[in-house]
């Protein structure tokens, strides 16, 4: 019996007419697909080590290279599919957790291709935003319950620190370590170019991008890495981890090959160290514990910044959202089950949690039945792939939404999901400063602000069609969706009307 | 139950709205303001209209008027069996019509004063609160049963028809306000349902209102929040509620509260001063949900007073004049110079700014 019975996922196929032996495809393939064999003067590949990626076909000259997933060998089977069997090689072969990256590709249902928009016709006129204001700002924080005045009309009422966002969409936690010195710059700068925020994760923040603090959420997560006094006053707010939609539950675990010197001062940990995060915080272990914290961090912070916190989407996320608000959240960070990650347990990632349309629905729903959804700000995550997604997510109740992969992919991310290889061919989830310098931080963050920016546009003109020129009457307007192919059960949970009705 | 009624979810089409006020208090009949909006006929298609008066009960100042309509006999038995269990009703009457040939299918409308002794076990409910309380239980849990208004020395009178013929039927030329409001709709989703004309009305305030509501969704949510909960079915009836919210319970300042539901674009609140821009970035920041988007024009009554105001980029129009001692508020000049050919002035308000009529002196008799 052979040793490996797993084949390769991907086939890579050189076309010798237009193959002209330069080598590139060998420079750029971290995973050492193509090997040039100068006896022969001729470039090999060995499609076993393919991830897909697509560096060599994109920068090959001659586009020689073309890569096709391997077609299905087995004999079809509903239920025994061929990544379940390969799966089981994988393990029979290792005997180890199957490791990924990135979120959940399983075919469940994505609730916003089942949602659609309102528009304008006759009744009332849409608008058009490239000729009348279309209003996208927004504040994120606690709000009163209502304003007071003084007998001489003077406001009374002092509003908490709010983050203010240009575009309704934040760049998610990604930390240094899982993400390249050039990915952090580049979100940092974007944010800060767009005027919305970006997210350490718990990667600390780099020197080099104090200089974006203001357009920056600190993260304080399990392993506390980064975090000091100096942390928290530096950043726009702060946002306590306590869950990841990819991976509800699990904690982190930076390898040690990974903490550079950089990294090791940025992480305040020593240098070589493996980095682990808990799966809980150890000063955690109630919601009162979580109040404390919250607290702590305020006082750090003498009251001057948004504290939030941030929770994967789970079963009891209404009672669980609601629990984090009471305990003194200004913003509340839902992360759904298609959430990415740099690396989880594939068993996990694919089978737990909820989908964010659900979790959010949710959330909303039971903060306004308790009368406290002024008290924080709803952010969600878990896979935006567009500005309808965008759009509906903030009909359905939330504030903004918080992009990762989007994100990863306009800097050139090609979804391989190997993110936890360190073999990133695009410079992104890699620490090997051989492939970090191949992404441009310039062209990385123009190419990020010119996200935002499209987005923003599309948002507006989505606005426009509407009839509805501030986001705020957007915000939680359900009537503006419609499902489709959607039980009357799901439909009663979203919250939302039937296409027709 | 009362919430599977044929009434529009939203108020979609157009209409005609005008007001009209005394500001020095003089009451004057319904005569005028039935011809001012007469003449803004074609902005109606006789599917529904209202008027709203102030200052027509002052014999009975201090009791809230509640104007019912009942579809049925046993609706009223059953709401009569409610007011006397609830309250203490001092006069029962029917509201007095005139037949009309253009006028059908019309129900029965009575009205009831009636005061509401406080509460003991709820210290925190004064008698504005249980009248809202009751008023909301009966449109929402009695069948055939809705309450047309029921504010203090004022009253809503509306129906299915051209606005003028309701007018007429309602012998409006026969009672004396210092206020008039009326209504001419244009929907295009039909329902024949009287309670669904305007004015919408709770307690004092009363509304007429041109426009659709693109916010409707979000504006029914968060007064939701504040325990508007049963009836909110039209997105004018959210306007009023909103007035109730902000005004009766939030103690806003006039000016603020129209603020909120209409207020300045961010690009016009960084060339404010700095005080008046603190303000205006905190009404945003906690009023979001007030906030009304869509093209609307709106007039609102209320005790002492007459509010006109319209959204933030004006998409309906409304026009103003004064003349003499009268404030007029209108969808178009025309229907003020049918009534007062020769105003003193005549303009046109910016985009969201309120005009406010307001009783000089007190209400004195014509």
């Amino acid at each position: 019996m052979p040793e490996w019975l797993t084949q390769p996922d991907f086939l890579v196929e050189r076309d010798p007419e237009r193959c002209i032996q330069c080598e590139v495809c060998v420079r750029q393939c971290a995973n050492e697909v193509h090997e040039f064999d100068a006896e022969l003067r001729e470039v090999f590949s060995d499609s076993a080590a393919c991830v897909g990626c697509h560096r060599c076909a994109s920068l090959c000259p001659t586009d020689a290279i073309s890569i096709r997933e391997v077609e299905l060998e087995f004999r079809t089977n509903a239920n025994w599919s061929p990544q379940v069997i390969r799966n089981i090689y994988r393990q029979a072969e290792q005997g180890g957790v199957l490791l990924t990256g990135m979120g959940n590709p399983e075919g469940l249902p994505i609730y916003w291709d089942r949602m659609l928009l309102n528009a304008s016709q006759v009744t009332n006129p849409s608008i058009d935003p490239l000729r009348e204001p279309m209003e996208l700002f927004t504040q994120l924080g606690k709000k009163p319950a209502r304003l007071e005045f003084a007998e001489d009309g003077a406001l009374q009422t002092q509003i908490g620190p709010q983050l203010e966002l240009k575009v309704p969409v934040m760049f998610s936690a990604m930390s240094y370590g899982s993400i390249s010195y050039n990915a952090s710059e580049a979100l940092a700068r974007a944010a800060h170019e767009v005027g919305t925020y970006a997210n350490t994760g718990e990667g600390g923040l780099h020197e080099h991008i104090k200089p974006y603090a203001d357009n920056m959420i600190v993260q304080v997560a399990s392993g506390r890495f980064g975090v000091d006094v100096d942390y928290l006053n530096a950043a726009a707010a702060i946002e306590i981890k306590i869950g990841q939609g990819a991976k509800p539950g699990i904690g982190g675990h930076l390898p040690g090959e990974k903490v550079s010197a950089d990294i090791s001062a940025t992480r305040m940990i020593p240098e070589g160290t493996d980095a682990i995060s808990p799966a809980p915080h150890h000063d955690i272990y109630s919601i009162e514990d979580l109040r404390q914290l919250i607290y702590a961090i305020k006082e750090a912070t003498r009251y001057t910044k948004p504290v939030g916190v941030k929770i994967a989407a789970v079963h009891h996320i209404a009672a669980i959202a609601s629990g984090a608000v009471r305990a003194g959240a200004d913003f509340v960070a839902i992360d759904g089950y298609r959430g990415g990650t740099g690396a989880a347990p594939t068993m996990i990632r694919n089978n737990v949690g909820i989908p964010i349309e659900f979790a959010l629905a949710a959330v909303d729903a039971r903060l306004r039945e308790e009368g406290i959804r002024h008290d924080a700000s709803l952010i969600v995550a878990g896979s935006f792939r567009c500005a309808a997604d965008v759009v509906k997510a903030i009909a359905l109740g939330a504030d903004a939404c918080y992009i990762g992969t989007a994100a990863l992919v306009a800097m050139g991310c090609h979804l391989c999901q190997k993110c936890y290889t360190g073999k990133c061919n695009w410079g992104i989830a890699t620490q090997d400063p051989y492939l970090t310098r191949r992404l441009n931080t310039n062209i990385a963050t123009r190419r990020l602000t010119n996200l935002l920016q499209s987005w923003g546009h599309e948002i507006q003109e989505i606005m426009g069609g509407m009839g509805i020129n501030a986001i705020e009457s957007l915000r939680g307007n359900r009537d503006h969706l419609r499902g489709v192919n959607l039980s009357d059960r799901e439909l009663q949970v979203l919250g939302i009307q039937m296409a027709g009705e | 139950m009362a919430t599977n009624r044929l009434l529009p979810f939203k108020d979609y089409g157009g209409c005609s709205i005008v007001g009209v006020m005394d500001q020095s208090g003089r009451l004057f009949g319904g005569d005028a303001v039935i011809r001012a909006i007469a003449n803004m006929h074609e902005r109606s298609n006789g599917l529904g209209g209202g008027f709203a008066a102030y200052g027509i009960y002052p014999a009975r100042a201090d009791q809230y008027a509640m104007h019912l309509m009942f579809d049925t006999a046993a609706a009223k038995a059953e709401t009569e069996a409610l007011l006397h269990e609830r309250c203490f009703v001092h006069h029962a009457e029917e509201i007095p019509t005139r037949h009309h040939p253009n006028i059908t299918g019309e129900p029965l409308v009575h009205r009831y004063f009636i005061n509401i002794e406080p509460d003991a076990d709820r210290p925190f409910m004064d008698e504005d609160d249980l009248v809202v309380e009751l008023h909301m239980h009966i449109n929402a849990a009695v069948q055939d049963a809705f309450v047309f208004s029921a504010g203090k020395n004022m009253g809503c009178f509306k129906g299915v028809g051209y606005p003028e013929d309701l007018g007429a039927y309602f012998r409006l030329d026969e009672y004396e306000a210092y206020t008039w409001i009326a209504h001419g709709r244009f929907p295009t989703n039909t329902t024949g349902w009287w309670g669904g004309a305007h004015p919408f009305s709770i307690l004092d305030w009363a509304i007429v209102h041109n426009g659709e509501i693109s916010s409707y969704g979000i504006n029914k949510r968060y007064l939701r929040n504040f325990g508007y909960e049963r009836t909110l079915q039209t997105d004018t009836e959210v306007i009023a509620y909103l007035f109730d919210l902000l005004i009766r319970k939030h103690e806003l300042p006039l000016e603020v509260a129209c603020r909120a539901m209409a207020p300045p674009f961010w690009a016009d609140i960084e060339r404010m001063g700095e005080d008046e821009a603190a303000q205006a970035r905190a009404i945003r920041a906690v009023y979001g949900g007030a906030l009304l988007n869509g093209p609307f024009a709106v007039v609102v009554g209320s005790t002492g007073r007459m509010i006109g105001f319209s959204d933030r980029t004006k998409l309906r129009p409304q026009v103003c004049a004064r003349g003499g001692e009268r404030l007029y508020i209108a969808s178009e000049e025309a229907a003020i110079r049918t009534i007062c050919p020769d105003p003193d002035i005549v303009w046109h308000p910016d985009a969201g700014e309120p005009v406010v009529g307001e009783l000089n002196v007190g209400v004195r008799a014509r």
